[in-house]
Parts: C-alpha cells; structure tokens; sequence
C-alpha cells in the first residue's frame, strides 16, 4: 500500500434528519481537502443517527438517489466512507458504509451482524448484509466492518485474507457509564479489540465511533488509528466531537508483514476442512469438496 | 458478604450526565429546567448537574414545603440555592393538600403522602409552562427498581440525569460535585411525615440493597447465588418483590391492541423523534 492521509470524524449526526447530515458531512469533507486529507471517515450510520426504529424506511436511500448527489460530487475531490441505510433490492433496509470516490460509489459493505440484545434491536429493522468483500483503490486494498462485525474475529481475518491492507471499522458504540479504573467503559474495550485485531491481521485500522446523546443512549466516541504492530497512530477523546488527520504508512505495513508473516503462514485449507466438519456435524449438511 | 462493584467514575460519569442535560434539553428547543429541591442527597446532585451543564442562571429551583415537613429540609434545599447561585422560589404546598383531604375525606398518612408527591407534581409542571422550562428527575436507580416513590408524583419528569445511579453512586457523584456535606451525610428521608427514614422503611441500609440490586439487576446473578454471596434468604425475596411488584411504575399503562399499529406495540420511535 501507498501512505494515504485519512480524517477520522467522530461527530453527533442528527437522528432522522438526511439534509443536516449530508450538510455536515459537505462541511467536513471540504475542512478534509483544505488539510490535505485522501479520504474522510465518518461513523456508523452517520448520515442518519442511530435510533430510528420506525424512522428506518422513512430516512432509507437508493444508492443513486439524487439526495446524495452532492457527496458524490464532493468525492471527485476527496474520498469519502460514510454510513447510512441502504434501500436494496426487494425494499430490504441494509445498515451500510458506502465509499464514494470520484464521483462513484466504489464499495459498499452492508452490515452483517445485527445486534438485537441487551439496548439493540437492530435485527427489527435491518436486513443483515451476507457478504464481505474488499476493493483496490489507488492507495491499497481496503475492508470495511460496522461495529458489531468486528466483534466476530473471522470477518477481520477474511477480510485480511482476501487482500485487505487498511480495515475500516465504522461504528455507534455506547456507552455504559465510566468506572474508576477505565474511565468511559466502552472505549478501553474497544480500543483492546482494536488493537488486537491489527496485530492478528497486520493490518491498518481505523475506527471512527460517533458521539452524542439519542434518548438516555450515548455514544462513547474513542475513535482511534492503530498500525499493522499494534500501536496507536491517533486517537480522539471519548464523549465529545473530534477531528483527527492521521498518516497511514504503506512502508509500515510492509515491516508488519515481513516481521509477522501471519497472513502468510494462515492455513486456509485447514479453516475450510475443519468449517466443512463443523458444518456438517451441526447441521447434518454434506462435507464440502473433499479434495482440499 | 462480597462486594458488588458499585464504584464509578465520577468525573467521566458527570461529562456523561452534563452533555446528556444540555442535549436532551436543547434538542425540545428550550433552555431552561425547573426542578423540585427537598433538601436531600438526590435533588441536590441532579440539580448540580443541571447547574454545571447549563449554567445557575438557567435553573430555577422550587422548594414545597408542606406544614409538617422538617425545617432542615427547607434549610438545606436553601443551602444548595444559595451554593449554586440558582433562582429560587418557595411554593407552599399545605393548602393544596389540605384542600384535597377536604375534597376527598380522611385518608392515611401513605395516602396523604401520595398526594403531597402529586401536589409538588403539579406545582412544577405548572411553574414548567410559566418558566417554558423541562422538569428535571431526581429519581435515583435504586428507588426506581424497588418502587420507593410516588407514580405520577416524585418520579415524574422530562429527564432524569441520576436514574441509572444506585443511591450509593449518587453519593460518589455529590462528593465530587462538592455538594454541601450537611446535605450528602444526613439519612435518606422522604419527609413525607415527622422522622421518616427510607432505611427503617425499607428494613436495610442502601449500601446493603445497591450492592444487591448490582448483583441481581446489573450482573444478572440468580437469587439463589446472591444468598450464597451472604444475603439473607429474606432479603433477597423481599427485593424481588418489590421489584416485580413495582414494575408498572415504570411503565406508561398497558393499552389493549385492537388495531393494526398501536401505540406501546408496533408504533416504535425515540423519544427524541424529530427534536
């Protein structure tokens, strides 16, 4: 991968309202262009706000409608990932992130794993996303997670596998008050997992969380730039809105790779045998090709 | 007995709970909060919240005394006015319980305590209109799961920055605010009538039932498992039950569903809807 300057922007989108986002976000990606940043991330359904229950079909967007035309112009200057719900195909309501890059939706990645536990219901109003995929853009090859996907380790690992160099992890994480020991609970949690997830996959992350308050819900923010070893490029304080230009380094990425050749020395063959197994005792489905 | 972990942060929790006042109140497009003060732990530490969140000048204090309420609770109510420079006023609520004793007939002294509640209920939506104000909850976690307060009365309100903290973490949180000590150290007390005390009311200190209520509610440990952490059998039994038995306190009433999109139901949005 080429170094590539990325904007992390943890904001608080306005619930339910598309026109004040699609605003905010203009704003941001022109402050991005004058700072010399490739591409803005924003969080989680960051052109919609989190908490819309019934709302969902109402702020629902094709990806040509004419609404997000203005970003897509914008992203003939600068790249950006931005979160919203998705109307696909049969009226299915997807919690997607979509890339917008010169003047074309390049990737979308639909959420997979739809929390509906404890304060989510998400499985109520989405439809859940059942593919991952990478995309080549001009500085490397890049994954995306919403939030919940990354707390399910094989979606980093295929994502890694299946080329992916920087790995986007765009979310609406809570909070659930601060402890004497961490501070705002939520952050160092996510934060450890983070970190993790760049050592195991060697892999750039970049999280952006968003802030504010929906009813009694608020959002812990933590946003946060890891590289392939580990360690913290950047970070924004948890709680409040923040802006934070890091520099990814493609030659950092190639030291990771060469110190710890895990992606090398995974064992794909092994992963799909033993899966087919499982597979197959669990629901009593026939082996997968037996000729790995 | 082992020890719940009842401990927070309390300066991280007070930027959660300032930035939660100032955005649930802007979003109504208001700027302005009332709150009842009674001169105990839970409407002082909400109060200093609202005042750090919004400034003293936009918090305007009410203090409602009825005839038999104890002078230190208007003292001390006047006490955090006085620490905080907020606006006050003093609304005498005797005559209106009086009036509605006389209204209805006799009645026992939990009745007449329902009705002062509701009488300080009503004075602070009202004065909410006058002062295009929100009315700010003091309702703490613990009294909201064991059902310790009056429906439609003290545990009504527009937003309650203290509702998920367990009374003892309310009391880390007035420390840290620097809430006067005479107000953070006197024993709980709904003054409803001479020398009421929560605890003697409730039959165990709130150390003892938050650190239960953290177990049972927060860690979903089982009953059977508290007892063995060292609670009394009869404890634990009587928490369950008061926590079972209050559960339509904390519940707009059930509505029959007769239509195809009923409200409670299938008519599903934030409160914060279009705000």
């Amino acid at each position: 991968m080429q170094t590539v300057r990325v904007a992390l922007a943890q904001i608080a989108p306005k619930l339910g309202d598309l026109q004040a986002n699609i605003g905010m976000h203009l704003d941001l990606l022109r402050r991005g262009r004058e700072e010399g940043a490739g591409l803005v991330v924003f969080p989680e359904l960051s052109l919609t706000g989190y908490l819309l229950k019934d709302q969902t079909p109402d702020v629902a967007r094709t990806l040509d409608s004419p609404e997000l035309k203005p970003l897509l112009e914008s992203s003939r200057h600068i790249d950006a990932l931005v979160g919203l719900v998705e109307e696909g195909e049969g009226h299915r309501f997807y919690n997607s992130a979509v890339y917008l890059s010169g003047g074309k939706v390049v990737h979308v990645h639909r959420k997979i794993h739809l929390p509906t536990y404890g304060m989510f219901d998400e499985g109520r109003d989405f439809a859940a996303g059942d593919q991952l995929r990478t995309a080549g853009l001009p500085f490397g090859r890049i994954g995306t997670l919403i939030c919940e996907d990354v707390w399910h380790s094989p979606n980093a690992w295929l994502l890694a596998q299946d080329g992916a160099e920087i790995l986007f992890v765009l979310g609406s994480g809570p909070t659930r008050g601060a402890r004497p020991e961490t501070g705002v609970t939520s952050v160092p949690v996510w934060h450890d997992l983070l970190r993790t997830t760049a050592q195991f996959q060697t892999a750039q992350v970049v999280y952006v969380n968003r802030v504010g308050y929906e009813d009694g819900l608020n959002f812990g923010g933590g946003s946060i730039a890891i590289d392939p070893f580990g360690r913290e490029i950047g970070s924004i304080p948890a709680l409040l809105e923040g802006w934070l230009i890091v520099e990814l380094e493609g030659e950092v990425l190639r030291r990771a790779r060469t110190a710890y050749p895990l992606l090398r020395d995974a064992r794909l063959e092994l992963v799909y045998r033993e899966m087919g197994r499982i597979r197959t005792e669990r629901f009593g489905l026939p082996e997968p090709d037996q000729d790995l | 007995m082992r020890e719940a972990d009842l401990g927070i942060d309390p300066s991280a929790t007070t930027d959660i709970l300032t930035g939660f006042i100032r955005s649930e109140l802007e979003r109504t497009g208001l700027s302005r909060l009332v709150v009842g003060l009674s001169g105990g732990l839970d409407s002082a530490v909400s109060t200093y919240l609202a005042a750090v969140a919004l400034g003293p000048e936009r918090i305007h204090a009410v203090l409602m005394p009825y005839r038999s309420s104890s002078r230190e609770s208007l003292t001390d109510a006047a006490l955090v006015v006085d620490a905080l420079g907020i606006g006050s006023e003093t609304v005498n609520i005797t005559a209106m319980v009086e009036g509605c004793r006389e209204s209805v007939g006799e009645m026992d002294r939990l009745r007449l305590g329902n009705v002062m509640a509701r009488c300080r209920m009503t004075v602070l939506y009202d004065l909410s209109a006058r002062e295009k104000a929100l009315v700010l909850g003091t309702s703490n976690k613990t009294e909201i799961l064991l059902g310790y307060g009056t429906l439609h009365g003290d545990m009504a309100s527009a937003l309650n920055p203290i509702g998920d903290l367990y009374k003892t973490q309310v009391r880390q949180l007035a420390r840290h605010l620097q809430v006067p000590d005479l107000v953070v150290s006197k024993p709980p007390s709904a003054d409803l009538w001479p020398d009421q005390s929560d605890e003697d009311e409730l039959g165990f200190t709130y150390e003892e039932v938050d650190n239960l209520l953290a177990l049972l509610v927060d860690a979903r440990v089982s009953p059977a498992t508290a007892v063995e952490k060292g609670f009394s059998r009869e404890m634990v039994d009587r928490v369950l039950n008061l926590i079972t038995g209050s559960q339509f306190k904390r519940r707009l009433p059930v509505i029959a569903k007769v239509s195809t999109r009923s409200v409670g139901w299938d008519f599903r949005y934030p409160r914060d809807w279009k705000s």
